[in-house]
């Protein structure tokens, strides 16, 4: 097969930026190892921060789709690319090793929109059937309306967490409640407690009242945070139903052929294991929040260079305002540039297209049409409230102070 | 486990461990074997610990099961399809055993 552009990844930002590619006559395909298309989309299904509607990802997943057959995108499912060879050749093999009329697709441009995946939270027992990621338990709940399991704990405090913690509530299984894991040496300060309360200061949004958000807001001070840490209850404060304990933390996960019981240590005001405080508590499944990071390996294998933001959860391709790589005719939009929310992603998807359009001519995009899709990114990012991490802005633009400083040194001199 | 069961979904049957088990049109493999409670997808080659549904999502590997047929597969990515016989991921030899 021959192309102008294969996209790689299937959601909200592959299929707007395959749209804008398509609707100025390029041949775009977009290739997804799912057999549906729309990415995390399909998983998605929350009461909007700000409006008073809900956010309905398997239906914007299906307008997507629509629109993207009907410009004439090549949409193929069940595929996955396991190589890419500059010039550029796509290989591809069937998700369900079924035998493919063609395993190489040759493009002149390609887009990885291959989204996020989770970091790992290795807490003892975790092997165990039950104990799963955070996204696990979402895509469980609102694609196939399965309940990970009946008493479910949840490990890690993000907004990810809260929200399917709400979900997880709203289905009717008992959620035993949000804590951390015990085990710091593991995890960037997880078990801390001062931690968990600046994560509480930041998905303060989701708090149900005035009083809960201000307390979100002055959490954000170090002082602030020694007397609540002192002071926060012992069995957890609740948020939205779910009991939020920092004073306890998760030592271990129990079972022989799954999850049966986990066991919980108590901690002093500053995060340390209290000697002799463990209990055990029965559980059937246990949810690991590590935070997302993007899913980096086919930029990787391109030859893109990369950068460590930790603002944007972690090691990111170098790219450049235009969502330009180092590599040479790859582009990159969504969950792979950094983790943000499906409405970034389809902002940074229409960028994307459109920039690839201008780089191998087709259509006829000005500079005007780029620099506007450029704010619309900002300005999209600027309105959502579901944020991961509170210094986007300011990681955004070290992205591109690290752009720069790349183009100065490959100048020749 | 199943929070609604909406009846407009056709049903499915297929085998897992030669166990004949019902999803709705649409599930993956995983889902459909966690709805009718069973969480232990293989046992891993190495220690022979029972592993189940992890990532969710295609990325880890660890939910694989063996389809007769096509060998190994993610079965939280793969939809079931009627009559489909499947067993435990793993080291299989010529026989299936």
């Amino acid at each position: 097969m021959e192309v102008d552009v294969a996209v790689i990844g299937g959601g909200p930002a592959g299929l707007k930026a395959a749209i804008e590619i398509a609707s100025r006559g390029g041949k775009v395909v977009v290739l997804d190892e799912n057999e549906a298309f729309g990415g995390k989309l399909l998983a998605q299904l929350h009461k909007e921060p700000t409006e008073n509607k809900w956010w309905n990802g398997k239906e914007v997943a299906l307008q997507l789709m629509e629109e993207a057959v009907s410009h004439g995108v090549l949409l193929v499912s069940g595929v996955q690319v396991w190589g890419l060879e500059k010039g550029w050749s796509v290989y591809i093999s069937d998700t369900l090793n079924r035998p493919l009329p063609s395993t190489i697709i040759h493009s002149k441009a390609i887009l990885l929109a291959t989204g996020a995946t989770e970091k790992p939270l290795p807490i003892p027992g975790w092997t165990l059937p039950g104990v799963m990621t955070i996204g696990a338990a979402q895509v469980l709940l609102h694609v196939y309306n399965v309940k990970p399991g009946q008493k479910v704990l949840i490990v890690g405090l993000d907004v990810l967490s809260l929200s399917v913690a709400q979900s997880l509530l709203l289905a009717g299984v008992d959620v035993k409640g949000i804590v951390l894991s015990a085990h710091k040496e593991l995890n960037e300060q997880q078990s801390n407690i001062l931690a968990g309360l600046a994560k509480l200061s930041t998905i303060r949004h989701l708090a149900p009242n005035r009083m809960l958000r201000w307390c979100g807001f002055l959490l954000k001070f170090s002082p602030i945070q020694f007397l609540v840490a002192y002071f926060f209850p012992k069995k957890g404060l609740r948020i939205a139903g779910i009991p939020i304990v920092l004073k306890k933390a998760l030592v271990s996960i129990e079972g022989n052929e799954s999850v049966e019981y986990v066991k919980l240590a108590s901690l002093d005001s500053f995060g340390n294991r209290i000697e002799g405080s463990e209990t055990s508590i029965p559980i059937d499944a246990v949810c690991l929040s590590g935070g997302l990071t993007p899913l980096s390996e086919l930029a990787a294998i391109a030859g893109c260079k990369f950068v460590r933001l930790d603002g944007l959860s972690g090691t990111v391709a170098l790219h450049n305002s235009f969502l330009e790589t180092t590599a040479d005719h790859i582009f990159v939009a969504g969950n792979i540039t950094g983790i943000e929310s499906a409405k970034v992603a389809m902002a940074q998807g229409i960028l994307a297209g459109k920039s690839i359009c201008a780089k191998l001519s087709i259509g006829n995009v000005s500079n005007q049409e780029l620099g506007s899709a450029i704010e619309h990114v900002k300005s999209t990012r600027v309105q959502s409230k579901f944020q991961f991490h509170s210094n986007i802005r300011e990681a955004r633009e070290q992205m591109e102070a690290h752009w720069n400083l790349e183009m100065t040194e490959r100048r020749p001199t | 486990m199943r929070v609604t069961s909406p009846a407009s979904k056709n049903k499915i049957n297929f085998q897992f461990e030669n166990h004949t088990y019902e999803g709705l049109e649409g599930d993956s493999i995983a889902a459909a074997l966690l709805a009718n409670g069973v969480r232990t997808l293989r046992y891993s080659d190495q220690s022979g610990e029972p592993r189940g549904i992890y990532c969710g999502i295609g990325h880890c590997y660890e939910c694989r099961v063996y389809l007769e047929e096509l060998g190994e597969i993610r079965s939280c990515i793969t939809p079931i399809q009627e009559g489909m016989v499947l067993y435990c991921g793993g080291r299989r030899d010529g026989d299936g055993g």
